[in-house]
């Protein structure tokens, strides 16, 4: 909260405020404590703090040969994911942008439809739907097919909200030169979309990076497998185990969100960029970059 | 499509399962979530802190995680239980848990932006006339603010409706993990079968976009 923030809704705090509010802050801390203490010795009474559940935690081979593999398959699948969502996002976002019907319709209902499925049960599809037209669908490929068309259906929004937010002006100072439609799209709407779009696209890249976490149901050796299956079926110690690989992804989103961040104050400062982040971001829909 | 039409109790039941789980776990994570924002605003550091660091945590974890946690952590090695004999019932409320803390965190985030927007007079109003935080809050703040993220809000029900597949993780029969049975049982006839169950997410979604946006329109605050 800013300072600016922290005036809105209370006053700065006169000699009577500061003490009311100390005695609620002492109140409040004491009873947030008390939560903390009650899950705490919850914990403690099944022994979740003994010192040889987390002990493995210390050791450089529980990471090396336990947990590290895992996170390896989970960034593998992401970067995977990612490059190939951002290719069928950026295409099936131009296409719906088509001057042809046939074009745009086709890939408008792709994306529609796409965007209202699970991803769950995209993943559960191509196993099965696979093995069906006589194709060997490993782990891997489910989770990167249902993470890619997923993402890539809201990513085309996303292209598709970025391109229409570029002022019209520079499409037709495009044609105007002489450029033919695709020259117009790549040279110009396109690039000025993409940075615009940059946080959008990497808010929606964390959360393709945090659903790889779905390969754990059909049983993709990722980090959440690494880390509620491997590790504790080898020291019996789930809850620490899922806490430990919790902080791991916290961090790796965290730093994600700082890019993000990073990127978006970065863009809006230059002045090449003509089309503003926060109205395409708009215009793609809310759930762009919200949740999931 | 006759697999479809034969399992068609079947598959209405799991949306069923589908539909409660959106429904409880909406209701519980939009009141918790109001109350985390009011913590994020409040003049109390302390409660600041921790709204912060809850919203942070949840939200950088993933979902899949937090229900894993749930259903294992809580439920088996913490023994918590909400039913002595209905395993299906302890596996619901634990995946209730669980997509109500996450989903909260998100609410709490959107209601937040939504104070934002509340114009700085409205507060300062309330102020003057000599109500205390809360009442200003309750009284001024939030009715102005709900109503303006109601089509964020809608958006976060209709991943919230997508989301309850997550429970799959942890064997809750609802829409996704129904479809995989249904996909073993019936090995011919894949395709219908998702088709059907696409479908249902569809006809789920599609209302809650539209009434979310009217509502939207209709509750809008004139300024």
């Amino acid at each position: 909260m800013t300072e600016r923030g922290a005036t809105v809704l209370y006053d700065l705090p006169g000699p009577r405020a500061r003490l009311r509010n100390n005695v609620l802050t002492l109140v409040f801390g004491v009873v947030l404590l008390l939560v903390a203490y009650f899950v705490w010795t919850k914990f403690d009474e099944k022994g979740q703090w003994d010192g040889k559940l987390w002990e493995p935690f210390l050791r450089g081979e529980t990471w090396t040969e336990l947990i590290l593999p895992g996170l390896l398959n989970t960034l593998i699948a992401a970067a995977l994911a990612a490059v190939l969502a951002l290719l069928f996002g950026a295409v099936f976002g131009i296409a719906r942008l088509s001057d042809h019907r046939w074009v745009r319709i086709p890939a408008g209902v792709v994306v529609e439809a796409f965007r209202a499925v699970p991803v769950l049960m995209l993943i559960f599809f191509a196993q099965y739907g696979g093995s069906l037209a006589g194709l060997v669908v490993t782990e891997f490929a489910a989770v990167v097919f249902g993470l890619t068309v997923y993402n890539g259906s809201v990513l085309a929004e996303i292209v598709r909200a970025g391109i229409l937010a570029v002022p019209r002006g520079q499409a037709e100072a495009g044609s105007a030169i002489g450029l033919r439609k695709n020259q117009v799209m790549r040279l110009i709407l396109l690039p000025q979309a993409v940075t615009a779009m940059m946080p959008a696209i990497i808010s929606q890249l964390v959360v393709l990076l945090k659903d790889t976490a779905l390969g754990f149901v059909v049983a993709y050796a990722d980090l959440l497998n690494a880390g509620a299956r491997v590790v504790p079926a080898n020291y019996a110690n789930l809850i620490p185990s899922v806490i430990v690989i919790a902080t791991v992804y916290i961090v790796i989103n965290l730093a994600l969100g700082y890019l993000a961040t990073w990127l978006e104050r970065r863009s809006r400062r230059s002045r090449k960029v003509t089309a503003d982040p926060a109205a395409a971001e708009a215009a793609a829909g809310g759930e762009v970059a919200l949740m999931r | 499509m006759e697999a479809v039409v034969d399992e068609l109790p079947v598959i209405l039941g799991a949306f069923w399962l589908t539909v409660k789980l959106t429904v409880v776990s909406g209701v519980i994570s939009l009141v918790w979530g109001i109350v985390l924002a009011a913590m994020r605003v409040s003049p109390l550091p302390v409660l600041r802190a921790a709204g912060a660091v809850y919203v942070n945590v949840l939200r950088n974890t993933p979902l899949t995680l937090i229900i894993v946690f749930c259903g294992l952590g809580l439920g088996t090695v913490m023994s918590v239980q909400f039913s002595r004999d209905d395993l299906s019932l302890n596996s619901f409320w634990l995946s209730i848990i669980g997509l109500s803390a996450y989903t909260s965190a998100f609410v709490c985030e959107v209601v937040r932006s939504g104070i934002n927007t509340v114009p700085l007079g409205q507060a300062e109003a309330a102020r003057a006339i000599g109500l205390t935080f809360l009442q200003t809050l309750r009284l001024v703040i939030l009715p102005q603010a709900v109503r303006t993220v109601i089509a964020p809000l809608g958006s976060l029900l209709n991943a919230l409706v997508k989301n309850t597949t997550v429970a799959a993780a942890i064997g809750v029969m609802e829409a996704a993990l129904r479809m995989k049975n249904l996909f073993d049982a019936h090995g011919d006839a894949i395709i219908p079968i998702f088709l059907g169950f696409a479908a249902g997410f569809v006809v789920l979604t599609l209302p809650l976009n539209l009434l979310s946006g009217r509502l939207a329109r209709r509750l809008a605050v004139v300024r």
